[in-house]
């Protein structure tokens, strides 16, 4: 009994069709299924295909049929039940609709550049949208205070200020033990290592420091305002929101942005006060600085440096909100748009923190800052 | 004569934690018919299709799906055995990077030999069978509505012209004439394709318009089978309440106690 099983399997295992071709007929036997589907040749004209030797039929060899049949090929021997599904087939197959005819190559080009030049500038004006809905929010917040977000601002200050702490800090010193290595390798040939205070005290102070903490927190920050907005917004809790009479400005946005306006320039306080500490080691390690040679050079750099890192924090802060805010809420309903801006306002607020540094650095130039 | 069990569930028992979902539970799906599996809210339904398709594993018990026990067998076979089932899960699940009929083709692939205008007019046909216009085929899941991703969903698991069709709740969330059409495409397709359907529904009209037997699941196991006919004389309060109650008097034409 187990063999009779055994070889019951096998014959269900086995997907065999045998194809015939004598004088111009195709004599087919045993299963026409999707599994077989490549044993059956293709004829270049129309032939006579008999089938009576086809024990299985599934929609896919019945389809191959219907093709053929329509290409001249006169079909013989078929059963009952097989007619019925190529009945079945022949009237599910579906009717193409013309595609658009694809436009001149040069066109093509144009139509590109025009679109993602009108694209770039609608987002830009979203970005300014959702800066105007974040500053309008803000004052209805402050107009009515027993509406403001307080415990939801305080949790952003812990996620976006307090859990970044460690690795701005560990980055900065890292990086100000480079630039008092650097610079001392540098300076030593001109007998101008004591210079090397002013190099790490002035890049960091004025660039490095807030410059690489927006970058770290536009890496952090961006992607998990867009991802937790942009699951909200896909699972339609934003909707339910409005349903309810709760402005997703105010008690969304609103905490998130303000969060990251206060926390940055804290951020960056941190970030220069780690990477001074990182070169003051070094500058000790290499070139027998001590702590309070580094101290007294350094009271006599100028604090402006200090102040022009400063004031770029909040603005820093504003874009990297902003544009993850507005990444969130552009997610449509699927995950792959999820991912697709997730990515999308990381880049775009590295990028923009970049190239405001850059205006920045001009604007203080001319202003002689 | 007897029939020929395709899915044959024996003991079984399913628990997560110390929730038990199923304990004894048999149950038969025979070739060719149409069964649907009703119970309340949280019965296990769902999870006594994933059971059967291997996505839940069970604490104890056999599942026999084509006469082989899944859980048992080596990794070729058993993708032999799953090539010979379609799955439609409740919202479609469609793949969303792909469009409706790259997601037809995915299980056309495992097929060799098949050339791409094969792979892509066989999509299409799926498609076409499922109910859907032509035009649907490239677009993205995300561009479709609630019933047009439940019959993507019905296409994908129709690709390689399974034997068994397991279906959670194809009619939940369809207008009615779109539920009822749905009916007539599950039952035109078991006729020309000869196959056996596991439906999972909550919908008295779909019981009433296709399937051939009802399984009720209650009390973690499956409290009785048999026609629509049967259901109304079983003597079960939740039985009852569920086939007698106004929304069963609606669904049967206004009588349920006719006979």
């Amino acid at each position: 009994m187990g063999t009779d099983k055994a070889e019951k399997l096998k014959s269900l295992e086995t997907r065999e069709l045998s194809v015939l071709s004598e004088n111009g007929c195709l004599f087919l036997s045993g299963e026409l299924t999707v599994w077989t589907l490549m044993r059956f040749p293709p004829a270049p004209k129309a032939v006579r295909i008999d089938l009576a030797g086809v024990t299985r039929m599934d929609t896919a060899g019945a389809w191959e049929l219907v093709q053929r049949r329509a290409a001249g090929s006169l079909l013989t021997g078929l059963g009952s039940q097989h007619a019925h599904l190529l009945q079945t087939v022949s009237d599910a197959l579906p009717v193409a609709t013309p595609e658009r005819k694809r436009s001149a190559r040069l066109r093509l080009l144009l139509d590109a550049t025009g679109r993602a030049v009108v694209g770039a500038l609608v987002y830009l004006g979203q970005l300014a949208e959702y800066l105007g809905r974040t500053l309008s929010a803000l004052g209805r917040a402050l107009r009515h205070p027993t509406r403001f977000p307080l415990t939801s601002l305080a949790h952003h200050c812990q996620e976006t200020g307090l859990r970044a702490v460690p690795i701005v800090a560990v980055m900065s010193f890292l990086i100000g033990v480079v630039l008092g290595f650097q610079g001392a390798d540098q300076l030593r040939p001109f007998g101008a290592e004591i210079f090397v205070v002013d190099l790490i005290a002035i890049s960091i102070l004025r660039e490095l420091g807030i410059l690489l903490t927006a970058i770290i927190v536009a890496g952090r920050t961006a992607s998990a305002l867009t991802a937790s907005l942009g699951s909200m917004k896909m699972r339609q809790e934003i909707d339910a929101m409005r349903t309810l009479a709760l402005d997703p400005d105010l008690v969304l946005i609103l905490p998130r942005v303000l969060a990251l306006v206060l926390m940055l320039p804290i951020l960056g306080l941190v970030s220069a006060l780690s990477g001074l500490l990182g070169g003051a080691m070094m500058s000790w390690i290499e070139l027998g600085q001590s702590p309070a040679v580094f101290l007294a050079r350094l009271a006599d750099v100028d604090v402006s440096h200090a102040i022009v890192g400063v004031i770029k924090a909040p603005v820093f802060a504003l874009i990297i909100g902003v544009i993850g805010c507005q990444a969130g809420m552009s997610v449509g309903n699927d995950a792959e748009s999820l991912g697709r801006m997730t990515s999308a306002a990381v880049v775009s607020a590295i990028f923009a923190v970049i190239i405001a540094d850059a205006a920045f650095s001009v604007f203080f130039a001319k202003v002689g800052l | 004569m007897t029939r020929e069990a395709v899915v044959c569930v024996r003991n079984l028992r399913t628990q997560f934690g110390p929730h038990l979902v199923h304990e004894g539970l048999d149950l038969d799906l025979f070739r060719g018919e149409i069964l649907g599996v009703v119970g309340a809210s949280g019965s296990g339904k769902s999870v006594l299709l994933r059971a059967i398709v291997g996505l839940e594993v069970s604490q104890a018990g056999t599942i026999e799906v084509l006469g082989k026990t899944l859980a048992a067998l080596p990794g070729s076979e058993r993708r032999a055995v799953e090539q010979r089932w379609g799955v439609m899960f409740q919202d479609g699940a469609l793949f969303s990077s792909l469009t409706v009929r790259e997601n037809v083709e995915v299980p056309l692939r495992a097929v060799p030999g098949l050339t791409d205008a094969q792979r892509r007019g066989l999509a299409e046909l799926k498609v076409s069978m499922a109910g859907l216009p032509w035009k649907a085929n490239n677009n993205y899941p995300s561009e479709l509505s609630g019933g047009m991703r439940k019959r993507a969903g019905l296409a994908r698991a129709l690709a390689l012209d399974p034997e068994i069709l397991f279906l959670d709740e194809p009619t939940a969330g369809l207008d009615p004439i779109g539920a009822a059409a749905f009916d007539r495409l599950i039952l035109t397709l078991r006729d020309a394709l000869n196959l056996s359907v596991f439906l999972v529904t909550h919908d008295l009209d779909t019981l009433h318009a296709c399937c051939d037997r009802v399984a009720v699941l209650a009390e973690h196991k499956v409290l009785t089978t048999g026609t629509m006919a049967d259901m109304l004389k079983v003597d079960h309060p939740w039985v009852h309440e569920y086939f007698h109650g106004a929304r069963a008097r609606a669904a049967s034409g206004g009588n349920p106690d006719r006979d």
